[in-house]
């Protein structure tokens, strides 16, 4: 019998009970909620008579409605207002622990929950959200669920799921200059498409993975479902466990030491098998930036679009099949977002921006993934980079990645954004968007156009 | 929950891959729209012209697929955000079921929470039932889950536990709460076995 992988050795951990036809009734160790969906899922349980069967197991704050603008006390409308006090009593009557907007903790959901330590190596985490794989990075098996099966995980603490297979994707060299986590991850769903992953739980492995600090291993992992996966994990190693030591709700003293030891036994099998094997060279990787209106439509921005390109998508982008990519000029730069909203993603953000000035056409915002990392950029002086540069630093929260909060980029405005989805109308009505990754996206706000980060890296 | 036997209306063909969550219902719409109201805004990205009016090329815009009770797909359909807004807007248009070569996983599983059936077929059968829905004159469709047939020559598989969802009509956390003891036992031995999954500061 062959190995284990990372992934059916989390998954075996959670098997309450098997339902036949490959799915399993599955323990929730942390239920993440967020304004969008919080309150009123909490609300519907009530209505139907029910109980959170395990609140100190979930764990609510508000980033989708809350507004980013620099002085918010919560959302810019209110309609986002009253969702964000729903959340608060809702929870409060639940006995839920809420990160609060206006409190130290709060911040984008998928940023807090690894940065408080919530979310540790081999447990379940479900968020009504589909970037839970975010929390992958940490070994963790993290999905998202619908707003039904919320209302399930509030009632019973469990999750009905189907086992998915196994993929592994091995990223193999040393990434160039100028080429981060961001790039890795989108360069493969490049090369398999925004379907590849579907029906699996992906790994990502090898030396240029294990060679990311955490803060690119979440970057990675949250790209998972744009390749299809609902689950994308990493092994945790001793960078990990160096990273989550000391975090506020990681176990301490003895508790610490009998955790580690388990954690230590969770990577995969040397010889675990996977139902799907793919392999990816970093070394000759170019910064990638997405032309079209899927993550898949990603290039080199060093090359031209494909002549192969759908029409509607270039249509939607206002590009043309043939045309360099770099050149483009833009409109709007947004650093932030579940992907990209870290410290390291900040700090290589304003080792850029450092290097001149916004350009005057272009409307540039830092949106920090949470008020730690707002906290910790501002000890280093990064909000004067930024802002001496001619960017906005703002207030955290999802913001324009999605613009629930109504921050909405123009019709037929181009974006270059840190964050995930480059869907048509996603970051508002007709707006275009440009993934990249933050180096690349402060590197475009200076150049007014989409453009190689290299060339600055190199000064 | 709504059951599911059979289905007979219009089928609608919609082939273009990777039709995501926020094209099928625009995120402020899930936050500020009532459920019930879902369905007149489906497909918006789609369906309207930057001034607001109807785009006459747009398949749903058109009779007979107007009134589509079933949708046939490009692959991938669903894929992006786990919002269930965008079943309910396309449950609230009428569609009882969606045909695609894939799906994106949780736009899946939350088709079968609302009495939608999600059929997966190859791309060749799919695409033959795309040009089929493309004729006004064959683009009526049955869809018998009891048979698993459509249009009584094209079988497709389903799991079984999510075909008794749909014929039943299951109440998924009602079947779950009568399991909480095997919950309870669960969690006993695993506080035990991984305690620092539950104990947490105050």
């Amino acid at each position: 019998m062959s190995g284990l992988s990372l992934f059916e050795k989390v998954w075996r951990e959670h098997v309450i009970a098997s339902l036949g036809g490959g799915f399993d009734l599955l323990h929730v160790d942390r239920h993440l909620q967020h304004d969008l969906g919080g309150g009123r899922s909490l609300q519907a349980l009530r209505k139907r008579g029910l109980a959170v069967r395990n609140p100190e197991l979930t764990f609510a704050t508000a980033d989708h409605v809350v507004s980013s603008e620099p002085g918010r006390s919560g959302g810019a409308h209110d309609w986002a207002n009253v969702l964000i006090d729903d959340l608060r009593l809702e929870t409060k009557r639940a006995g839920v622990r809420l990160f609060d907007v206006g409190t130290d903790t709060q911040g984008i959901v998928h940023v807090i929950a690894p940065e408080l330590g919530l979310t540790l190596p081999g447990t379940l985490v479900v968020c009504g959200d589909s970037h839970t794989c975010t929390n992958g990075a940490l070994g963790a098996i993290g999905f998202g669920i619908g707003a039904t099966e919320i209302v399930h995980v509030l009632a019973t603490q469990t999750i009905v799921q189907r086992k998915p297979k196994t993929l592994r994707a091995t990223f193999e060299g040393t990434p160039p200059r100028g080429v981060y986590a961001k790039d890795l991850i989108l360069a493969l769903i490049g090369k398999i498409g925004a379907v590849g992953g579907v029906g699996y739980a992906a790994e990502y492995a090898g030396p240029a993975v294990r060679s990311l600090d955490m803060e690119a291993r979440l970057t990675m992992c949250n790209l998972s479902i744009e390749l299809g996966a609902k689950i994308g994990m990493i092994a945790p190693d001793e960078a990990t466990f160096a990273w989550l030591a000391d975090r506020p709700f990681a176990p301490v003293g003895a508790a610490w030491d009998r955790a580690l030891a388990h954690w230590r036994t969770l990577p995969s099998d040397a010889d675990a098998r996977f139902d799907r094997e793919v392999s990816l060279d970093c070394s000759t990787l170019a910064p990638q930036v997405t032309w079209g209106t899927s993550p898949e439509d990603v290039i080199g921005v060093d090359q031209a679009i494909p002549q192969t390109a759908k029409s509607d998508a270039l249509a939607y982008m206002g590009v043309q099949a043939g045309a360099r990519i770099a050149g483009t000029k833009v409109d709007r730069v947004f650093i932030g977002s579940c992907t990209n909203s870290r410290l390291s993603d900040l700090q290589a953000a304003a080792r850029v921006a450092r290097q001149g000035k916004v350009a005057r056409h272009v409307t540039a915002w830092v949106v920090p993934g949470s008020m730690a990392v707002k906290r910790a950029a501002e000890r280093e002086g990064l909000h004067e980079v930024f802002r001496a540069a001619g960017f906005e630093w703002r207030e955290p929260g999802c913001s324009m990645c999605v613009g629930a909060n109504g921050e909405l980029v123009e019709p037929e405005a181009r974006c270059v954004s840190t964050s995930n989805r480059n869907f048509v109308g996603r970051q508002g009505p007709r707006a275009r968007t440009h993934l990249a990754s933050p180096a690349t996206a402060a590197a475009c706000a200076l150049a007014g156009e989409i453009c190689d980060v290299r060339t600055f890296l190199e000064r | 929950m709504e059951t599911f036997t059979e289905v007979r209306g219009i089928a609608a063909p919609l082939l273009q891959p990777n039709v995501d969550t926020d094209v099928i219902i625009r995120v402020e719409r899930c936050v500020r729209t009532p459920k019930e109201e879902l369905g007149r805004y489906a497909f918006e990205a789609l369906r309207l012209r930057p001034d607001g009016s109807e785009d006459p090329q747009f398949v749903l815009n058109r009779d007979p697929w107007r009134s589509a009770k079933i949708l046939v797909c490009g692959e991938n359909f669903g894929c992006g955000s786990s919002r269930e807004m965008a079943v309910w807007a396309i449950a609230g248009m009428g569609v009882r079921c969606v045909i695609a070569p894939s799906f994106g996983e949780i736009f899946h599983g939350n088709c079968f929470q609302n009495g939608l059936l999600a059929i997966r077929l190859e791309p060749q059968t799919v695409e033959r039932l795309a040009r089929r829905a493309a004729d006004p004159g064959t683009a009526t469709f049955t869809v018998d889950l009891e048979r698993q047939l459509i249009n009584e020559d094209t079988a497709f598989e389903i799991d079984p536990l999510q075909r008794k969802a749909l014929l039943e009509g299951l109440d998924a956390i009602g079947l779950t709460l009568s399991r909480e003891s095997e919950i309870a036992a669960f969690q006993a031995a695993d506080r035990k076995r991984r305690p620092w999954v539950y104990e947490l500061p105050a």
